[in-house]
């Protein structure tokens, strides 16, 4: 099988759902983060895909290579907010944090 | 060329299953390491020799690092586990394979060559764009550093990216600033 | 594939010829063919590199500390005591901690293995004698090798010793703080070489001994000294190897390791101190040129006319032969730098290493690259050109080896790539100057043009460029 478009788009999709049930399903705050990485991984298999074989070109990449620098800087904010929890809480079970709940 | 993209598609799609279904945070962070690893190989084949090389710096040597490094910091015992109820599970895994099948569905019914065709008649392109179609071309580096200091040659009357660029730049400062104010040692409030 | 494969060559060479049992190579099969052996080839230098480089630090320690070394294994010097200890951990029994996480702790002297290993796939022994010529060789050279950190500190967690962990967790911290320095000071060569493609850089080198990137300008000669510190600690070798100090970790994350996986840390870990070392022999030592000025222009002259004609050539053969010998014995000085440097220096606290890092090489690094972008502009605008000497580097190498530049003129301008308009493309670059420097401005632009222009003839002389 050659690879086109929508092999790689199939891989996209499938990174994305991991990724969201990931976060959805865990309840460590750092295997929430490792679930938006991959969802952003999905989408950047996406913008990499439509720059090589459609007329986006160039763009695509581009914006990819903003997700990684962007997912980055949320990776270090986020785990910063996982520190501060972890002191707050003694855990990082996010089920612990409902403070706020009424 | 066409093994090579089985391998990885294969290796980054089974590491992201993986991830989902491990239960241990250091085994997940290795099946990242191992999906991740393979989109990077993936986006190599892709023509995107300079996004793959960024992949694996900064999420793979940089981010997952530090993940890695948070777990170890907030492990509150050896093998640390936080199992998710198996109804959450079962109901997060059906909405999750139904978002998926639309998804695929949603992908074989589309006709990306024609779009393509059309978008471009539309926007009065006559051909395409040059060297990202073919899969003759993989030397990003160039092109993308012009594109970055808002030049692009590739394209004709095409706007650069000098001002995201920026923003990027100054973001970054910004959460460098704000992850270490964040993280900060406490010595005032000890919470028992 | 899209990059300039080594192994497209010897494809070619192979593609049609009969094989027994098989029947006639067909394209696809010649290239696997070529790909597996040149893969045997680099395997051979990864497996090689430990070998001598273990050697050479008995014998180095030994002598150190006043005493012979390894004197028996294989004659006088010992040379085959590598060899012995191999077969000693091979027999040795593999075991496994059983409060230890099995699959983690199996894999992960692989994960430091593998890392180690495909560095050496964009690393350039001698003109065109690389794996893979990519574009962003040394970019992907350290991303490749920041991976290593990873399967170390699976090892340091998946162990269940504190002794690993604590490892494990000092490798994660030093290593996060150390890439910033060493990309830095890497970045310093590239801003005067206007490229990341390694063999471009070790090409730009050619012609004397002041064509070196050491002594471009103080910054580079400062920045040397500095990459030099930096991939000491991020080799984690002495007096930055806080991840395995034996006096108070007992070994660090390979505490609990046996026999052949234990080793396979320390292939690892030679490998990457000796790639790094060749990067640092690239960048800044003139790679595989002699600095000697007639002989430097010969050698290259025959590389490169060897490398135009496409075929085997005896002399460019020859060249390359020497070329590489050179590059590995400057890297093998680099590594017995570090080994000097292990066992004379005490080991430092963790943090005092990670002062070091934070608080003076990242600061020092960054002054540099300041600096080292600063430098050329101050000349360009004092006295109307970028450097000391009055030609450009990429113009300098290019002088001394003419002779194939205009066999391969007409070739490299019919397969246009876009992206080789772009300095002609010079419209930015004058808007940003002041309107009184327009003549110098322009003068730069002439100037940046010819050295790409050399620069890129070097790039295509220096193979046919085929892809798939």
């Amino acid at each position: 099988m050659q690879p086109d478009l929508s092999s790689y788009l199939f891989i996209g999709a499938v990174l994305f759902v991991c990724g969201v049930i990931c976060m959805a399903t865990k309840r460590n705050a750092i295997g929430v983060l490792m679930g938006v990485e991959l969802v952003l991984n999905g989408a950047n298999v996406n913008f990499v895909a439509f720059s090589k074989y459609t007329a986006l070109g160039l763009d695509g990449q581009v914006f990819s290579l903003f997700v990684i620098v962007l997912a980055a800087a949320e990776a270090a904010v986020a785990l910063a907010i996982v520190l501060n929890f972890y002191n707050n809480h003694l855990t990082v079970d996010v089920d612990r944090g409902n403070k706020l709940k009424g | 060329m066409s093994w090579f993209f089985t391998i990885f598609a294969l290796a980054a799609c089974l590491g992201a299953v993986a991830v989902v279904i491990s239960q241990s945070v250091v085994r997940m962070a290795f099946w990242l390491v191992v999906s991740l690893g393979s989109v990077a190989g993936l986006f190599f084949l892709a023509d995107a020799d300079f996004i793959g090389a960024a992949q694996l710096l900064i999420y793979v040597g940089g981010t997952l690092v530090l993940l890695v490094f948070g777990i170890m910091l907030t492990a509150s015992g050896p093998y640390m586990k936080i199992p998710a109820s198996p109804a959450e599970t079962v109901v997060a895994g059906l909405i999750g394979l139904m978002f998926l099948f639309m998804v695929f569905s949603t992908i074989n019914d589309v006709d990306w060559n024609g779009s393509k065709d059309r978008i471009m008649a539309a926007s009065g392109q006559t051909e395409k764009p040059a060297g990202f179609d073919d899969g003759s071309e993989g030397n990003t580096l160039r092109p993308l550093g012009f594109a970055l200091l808002g030049v692009r040659p590739d394209v004709k009357d095409g706007a650069g990216y000098l001002l995201p660029f920026e923003i990027a730049s100054v973001h970054l400062l910004v959460v460098l600033i704000g992850a270490a104010y964040l993280a900060r040692a406490k010595r005032r409030q000890d919470v028992a | 594939m899209i990059y300039t494969l080594a192994a497209n060559s010897l494809s070619k060479a192979l593609e049609g010829q009969s094989v027994p049992l098989y029947g006639e190579l067909t394209e696809g099969n010649a290239l696997v063919v070529a790909a597996i052996i040149h893969a045997v080839l680099i395997f051979h230098v990864f497996a090689l590199c430990p070998f001598f480089l273990i050697w050479l630090e008995r014998k180095g320690s030994g002598r150190i500390q006043d005493r012979l070394g390894p004197t028996r294994v294989g004659g006088r010097f010992g040379w085959l005591q590598s060899l012995a200890d191999g077969i000693k951990l091979i027999q040795k029994e593999d075991l496994c901690p059983p409060v230890a996480d099995a699959m983690l702790f199996r894999s992960a002297p692989y994960i430091v293995c593998l890392a180690s290993f495909a560095a050496f796939v964009v690393l350039p022994f001698s003109h065109n004698w690389v794996a893979v010529s990519a574009d962003c060789g040394l970019f992907l050279l350290l991303a490749i090798l920041s991976l290593e950190v990873f399967g170390i500190i699976m090892a340091g967690y998946s162990s269940g010793s504190k002794w690993s962990l604590f490892g494990g967790m000092r490798e994660a911290a030093q290593m996060v703080s150390y890439e910033i320095p060493l990309a830095i000071c890497a970045l310093i060569p590239i801003v005067s070489a206007g490229s990341l493609n390694l063999g471009e850089i070790g090409d730009m080198q050619s012609g004397h001994l002041g064509n070196w990137f050491l002594f471009h300008d103080p910054f580079t000669f400062v920045a040397f000294f500095v990459f030099f510190v930096v991939l000491t600690a991020g080799c984690k070798r002495a007096p930055f190897d806080l991840a395995e100090a034996e006096s108070e970790l007992v070994g660090g994350f390979h505490t609990e390791y046996s026999g052949m996986r234990w080793s396979f840390f320390f292939m690892g870990e030679y490998a990457s101190m000796f790639a790094l070392c060749g990067v640092a022999a690239i960048l800044f030592l003139g790679g595989w040129h002699t600095g000697i000025p007639g002989l430097d222009g010969f050698l290259q002259t025959a590389r490169a006319k060897g490398a135009a004609t496409g075929e085997f050539n005896t002399l460019g053969y020859l060249a390359n032969v020497i070329g590489a010998g050179v590059f590995v014995s400057k890297a093998a000085f680099g590594v017995f730098v570090q080994i000097w440097l292990r066992w004379t220096l005490p080991r430092l606290r963790i943090d005092q290493v990670m002062i070091t890092c934070l608080k003076y090489l990242v600061p020092i690094s960054c002054f540099l690259f300041l600096g080292a972008t600063v430098w050329p502009l101050l000349f360009m605008f004092g006295m109307g050109q970028t450097t000391i000497h009055p030609e450009p580097l990429g113009n300098r190498a290019a002088a001394s080896w003419p002779a194939e530049a205009d066999a391969t003129e007409s070739d490299w301008s019919a397969s246009t790539i876009p992206d080789e308009q772009l300095p002609s493309d010079s419209a930015p670059l004058e808007v940003e100057s002041p309107a009184g420097q327009h003549a110098v401005s322009a003068n730069k632009n002439v100037e940046l043009q010819v050295r790409n222009d050399s620069s890129e003839r070097t790039a295509l002389a220096a193979s046919s460029e085929v892809r798939q």
